[in-house]
């Protein structure tokens, strides 16, 4: 049986860093995993590798049947991978919606010179897009003016715009309040599952991990050290000891 | 709001078609500042993606020795035929060089374009048994339509068909800049690398913005061409494209408005400076373009918006959650 997506002995090196030393995985159809590790673990450079920005010195990512290792991240998100960011990586100078319609026009390679964007067929379902991430009332504001947390849920509404198969997210509550980490995350969990979406994200909460993934992956020193559930992941004495520290002994 | 500026540019279209029956002499200065105009607004197409070429010179000329060279090649030719073969030779131009440029950015970007225009430059001065040198090919009066013009009669024929080409370019690359790709060349100027995971090719697009730009300069040179009798290898001189990144500045970047108010307005303005301060007139354009980044960053469009209340929210860095964005105001919300 093929894997739905598959990184094979990927090895990747910055300098004297060793960001991915034979990293192996597979990730099943359906699931959401999660990612965990120290920083400087080589989570990013993960995502990096599996979205095309990075190309690894040795290995292969398999999607669905295919090798991606050496495509762009144009064609690789023409394949049905889609990425959401760290940092929000939005178009400054349109509103949300616009934003959403660029995504919208760009999934379907609509360029329609002579349209106006705001009269494409995809508004509609944009419109729902952001409403479905609670963006909705902010459709019409720049985006620049948006606090820290809408703008990471545009961010991810964008990747979703592309109806991806599979979702690599960075972070997907990093800038987000504590107070608002859960309610962010519980939108992102529910346009997920309305989308069909296999995801993959990288998160530093572990309370977050352990309500929104159905499996974990533990990152250190450019190796998968750990796999598992939550539950075993997150009792395991050398995750404790190495990734969750001192700050979550109750876990 | 949107009423009352088309109700300016009815104003203004009718303005410039009224001028020049009452003042004949200002005939001739609008069909040039129309003709510029035009490559203005090629300007205004790649500054959408944040991008200055300071070549675009190149285009006009191409456009303008190919309609030279068929007026010659048919003893007069046929207006029609020259701008359709003009804007023909600036889009294949702009294919060819455009398929290297879109690679590079910013300075190279800027760079790259003037060292292509300056290439045909020194060929156009060099080859001298094809192209005349510096003294560059007549451009004999053409038949329109198969019929044959007097001086007068063909100036004024130029000018009405000048006006009506360019309002015609100027609202096909306003609904260019408000459709899916126009607002894809935007994000290249402030995200590119988005727009890649997003699955569109940021190359792809800036080519097809590039092209036509090129194709806008091309319409712009053939009718400098026909208008002023003769073509140079001033046309792809530096100096050239300089004067369309000027007067892009000069209007303001942000609208179609601006090339055509930024041309017509360095037009007027030149023609008396160098009438009335003759050895200093490039100063007082000098002073005047200053003024303008100074004090009118967004160019005489954006002085317009700002007396008018049509204000922008990004520069005054705050805002004001109660009033209705630039954007909310275009488009009521879904």
């Amino acid at each position: 049986m093929t894997a739905f997506f598959e990184a094979k002995g990927l090895e990747i090196r910055f300098g004297g860093v060793v960001a991915a030393d034979d990293v192996n995985i597979r990730i099943e159809e359906g699931r959401n995993l999660a990612i965990i590790g120290p920083n400087g673990a080589g989570k990013t450079t993960f995502l990096n590798i599996c979205t095309g920005y990075l190309k690894p010195s040795a290995g292969e990512v398999i999607f669905d049947g295919q090798t991606i290792t050496r495509k762009s991240p144009l064609e690789i998100t023409r394949l049905g991978v889609a990425r959401a960011f760290q940092i929000p990586q939005l178009f400054a100078e349109h509103t949300a919606l616009e934003n959403m319609l660029i995504a919208g026009a760009a999934r379907s390679q609509r360029w329609a010179p002579f349209t106006r964007m705001y009269d494409i067929p995809e508004r509609g379902e944009m419109m729902h897009l952001l409403e479905l991430v609670n963006c909705g009332h902010v459709a019409n504001r720049l985006v620049d003016e948006l606090p820290e947390g809408q703008r990471k849920l545009i961010d991810i509404a964008l990747a979703l715009a592309l109806k991806p198969r599979l979702l690599f997210m960075d972070e997907p509550t990093s800038g987000v309040a504590s107070s608002e980490k859960f309610a962010v995350l519980d939108i992102i969990a529910k346009a997920l599952d309305e989308a069909k979406v296999t995801s993959v994200f990288v998160e530093h909460d572990m309370g977050i991990v352990e309500r929104f993934a159905d499996e974990i992956a533990v990152w250190n020193r450019g190796v998968v050290m750990h796999r598992g559930t939550p539950d075993e992941i997150l009792n395991h004495p050398d995750v404790i000891r190495d990734v969750i520290g001192g700050e979550v002994t109750d876990a | 709001m949107k009423t009352v500026t088309t109700f300016l540019a009815i104003i203004v279209a009718i303005g410039l078609v009224v001028l020049p029956l009452y003042f004949p002499w200002t005939q001739v200065i609008l069909t040039l500042a129309l003709a510029k105009g035009l490559a203005v607004l090629g300007i205004i197409v790649l500054l959408q993606a944040g991008q200055v070429s300071f070549g675009h010179a190149l285009f006009f000329a191409v456009s303008a020795y190919a309609a030279a060279y068929l007026g010659q090649a048919f003893a007069g030719g046929e207006l029609l035929t020259m701008i359709v073969v003009g804007v023909a030779a600036s889009l294949v131009a702009g294919l060819l060089v455009g398929l290297f440029v879109v690679r590079y950015r910013y300075i190279f970007f800027g760079m790259l374009n003037l060292a292509f225009s300056m290439i045909l430059f020194s060929v156009l001065e060099k080859f001298y048994h094809l192209t005349g040198g510096s003294d560059g090919m007549q451009v004999a009066r053409p038949l329109v339509l198969g019929m044959e013009f007097e001086r007068e009669g063909f100036e004024t024929l130029l000018f009405y068909g000048t006006f009506v080409i360019a309002a015609v370019a100027g609202l096909a690359v306003h609904r260019f800049l408000v459709s899916p790709v126009g607002n894809m060349m935007k994000t290249i100027k402030t995200n590119e690398t988005r727009l890649e995971y997003l699955g569109v090719s940021p190359r792809s697009v800036l080519l097809t913005g590039y092209v036509l730009s090129a194709g806008l300069c091309g319409i712009g040179g053939v009718l400098m061409a026909v208008a002023q009798g003769i073509v140079t290898p001033e046309y792809a001189w530096w100096i050239r494209s300089g004067e369309l990144v000027f007067i892009a500045i000069l209007g303001g970047a942000g609208s179609v408005w601006g090339a055509f108010v930024g041309s017509i307005v360095y037009e007027f303005v030149r023609t008396f400076a160098s009438a009335f301060a003759g050895d200093v007139w490039q100063m007082v354009l000098g002073v005047f373009l200053l003024i303008i980044i100074l004090f009118a960053p967004s160019g005489l469009v954006g002085l317009w918006n700002r007396v008018t209340g049509r204000g922008e929210s990004s520069t005054s860095g705050q805002s004001v959650p109660a009033k209705p964005q630039p954007a909310a105001s275009k488009e009521p919300s879904a």
